[in-house]
């Protein structure tokens, strides 16, 4: 399976201000078992894009292949359960198929046991981001999209989630893709990372990362890291002068 | 405890006004119950009152049922909700005396045309207030469902409809409370049963006693239907949101 994003822009009309444009052209594709990840500036148009790629913002210009019999796995920025029905009725709604032993087992991998029959309104942001997180897990999904979804968590369990993701993505081939701000994350879990342009969000530059995931200790991520920042900061000095220019 | 109390005080200042104006115009409480109890023995109250019952329900369901699915309708399509708003306005300012005449002109004195005119009545609210609730669903959740690719009816049943349930509780308890009053009209002027045939037959022959007996079993009724029913459906509506300790 393959996600192809080829997008030539995206414009909002807001009500005041007449049109803004949110997404420049770009244009990346995505294999199975690979995690894209997509990092930007906040406002730069990243949870605009995911909506397009998932089908939702049928107004753009540009084009979007998706294997039409994907399972999609999503996990909003903000939680989005339904606040009527519990925990596990979050979850089996959108992941009817899931087994019993496969639900206990992701409950208990986010720490939700305790919080199964909790309603929504009962829970922590960090709980509910859990239980978002539980929801695009169990449908087993062929492509994972997660939109920030370490946020608000403590680093400890941030940590554990981010292994549980690649092990999920090591365990089946799916495409992921995740919206981080966390540089960190990036390189723990990506394969190729995308970094994005102020609005309108173009891809400044598509860095593959080779070593593979599970190769990857302490020492050749704080090398990826230093690497990245070296370049980051060239990128941005060319901006910067770039701008001088015009 | 307090509501009766309220209402030992409401039967006391019935009793004194009783004393002061007369039995004539005002019978005392236990003259009431008198013929409240004579009717009853007789069957003829629970007769009538059955006939009303019926047709309430009848015109209840008939008018919820079709003013929901057009509410949700207008609240979600567009051109639907322009074609159907003047008729909308139409109706919602069309007198419900008007109604129930000319059902009874134009389809007889009908119990078709008794529980239609009930329920044209009531439609319109029903409309308006499912229109309000479906125009203030929750669009991400929507996007939710579309995403995890929910069947329509399970997004239905477990996306929107939680969503409606308020508005439709708020329906349900603003019409019924409608119907009750309509049913009564379209009773006097065009059944031979019920309670609103025995309220124009008592009014007929100044029969006071005769009046209230009806008319405070059938609130009595109301009242009872109203706890035991609507208000259990509300909070069961609500039932997810966290309640203050
Ligand atoms: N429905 C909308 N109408 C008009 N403008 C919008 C709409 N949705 C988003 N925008 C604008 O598009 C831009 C991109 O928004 P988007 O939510 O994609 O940002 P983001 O990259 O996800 O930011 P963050 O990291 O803060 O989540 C913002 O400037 C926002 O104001
Ligand atoms: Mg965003």
């Amino acid at each position: 399976m393959r996600l192809e994003v080829e997008i030539t822009g995206k414009t909002f009309r807001s009500a005041t201000s007449g049109t803004h444009e949110v997404l420049a052209p770009l244009k990346f594709a995505l294999h199975s078992g690979e995690v894209g990840v997509l990092i930007g500036p906040s406002g730069c148009g990243k949870s605009t894009m995911l909506r397009i790629i998932l089908g939702l913002d049928h107004e753009f210009q540009g084009r979007i292949a998706r294997p039409p019999q994907a399972r999609i796995g999503m996990v909003f920025q903000e939680p989005r359960l339904l606040p009527w029905r519990s925990v596990e009725q979050n979850v089996r709604l959108a992941a009817p198929d899931v087994t019993d032993a496969k639900l206990s087992e992701l409950f208990r991998i986010l720490e939700l046991e305790a919080h199964r029959s909790h309603f929504p309104g009962e829970l922590s942001l960090g709980l509910a981001r859990r239980v978002a997180l539980a929801r695009a897990f169990a449908v087993e999904p062929d492509l994972l999209v997660l939109d920030e979804p370490l946020a608000s968590l403590d680093d400890a369990l941030a940590g554990r989630l981010r292994d549980e993701i690649a092990t999920l993505v090591a365990s089946r081939p799916v495409m992921t893709l995740l919206v981080t701000h966390s540089l960190d994350d990036a390189v723990r879990l990506g394969d190729r990372l995308f970094f994005l342009s102020p609005r309108p969000a173009r891809i400044l530059a598509e860095v593959p990362i080779a070593i593979p995931r599970d190769a990857r200790a302490d020492a050749e991520i704080a090398a990826i890291k230093a690497g990245l920042a070296r370049r980051i900061q060239g990128e941005q000095g060319d901006e910067r002068a770039g701008r001088d220019v015009s | 405890m307090l509501r009766l109390l309220s209402f030992a005080l409401f039967l006391l200042i019935w009793w004194i006004a009783a004393l002061f104006v007369g039995g004539a115009k005002l019978p005392s409480p236990p003259a009431v119950l008198e013929v409240m109890i004579a009717e009853a023995s007789s069957g003829a109250l629970f007769l009538h009152l059955g006939a009303t019952l019926a047709r309430v329900a009848l015109a209840f369901v008939l008018a919820m049922s079709l003013g929901s699915a057009i509410g949700y309708l207008m609240g979600r399509v567009r051109l639907a909700d322009k074609l159907g708003d003047p008729w909308l306005i139409l109706l919602l300012n069309l007198p419900a005396l008007v109604v129930i005449v000319l059902a009874y002109i134009w389809a007889g004195l009908t119990e078709a045309a008794a529980i239609a005119a009930i329920a044209i009545n009531k439609l319109p609210t029903a409309v308006v207030t499912l229109r309000e609730g479906t125009r203030a669903l929750d669009r991400s959740l929507d996007e939710m469902a579309s995403v995890f690719a929910m069947p329509r009816w399970r997004a239905f049943r477990h996306v929107v409809l939680p969503q409606l349930a308020p508005y439709i509780a708020a329906a349900a308890r603003s019409g019924l409370s409608l119907v009750w009053k309509i049913v009564l009209v379209a009773e006097l002027l065009g059944r031979p049963n019920g309670v609103g045939f025995e309220i124009g037959v008592a009014f007929q022959l100044f029969d006071t006693p005769r009046l209230l007996a009806y008319s405070l079993t059938f609130a009595a009724v109301v009242l009872v239907i109203e706890t035991l029913l609507v208000q259990p459906f509300e909070a069961r509506a609500t039932r997810w949101r966290p309640r203050a300790a």
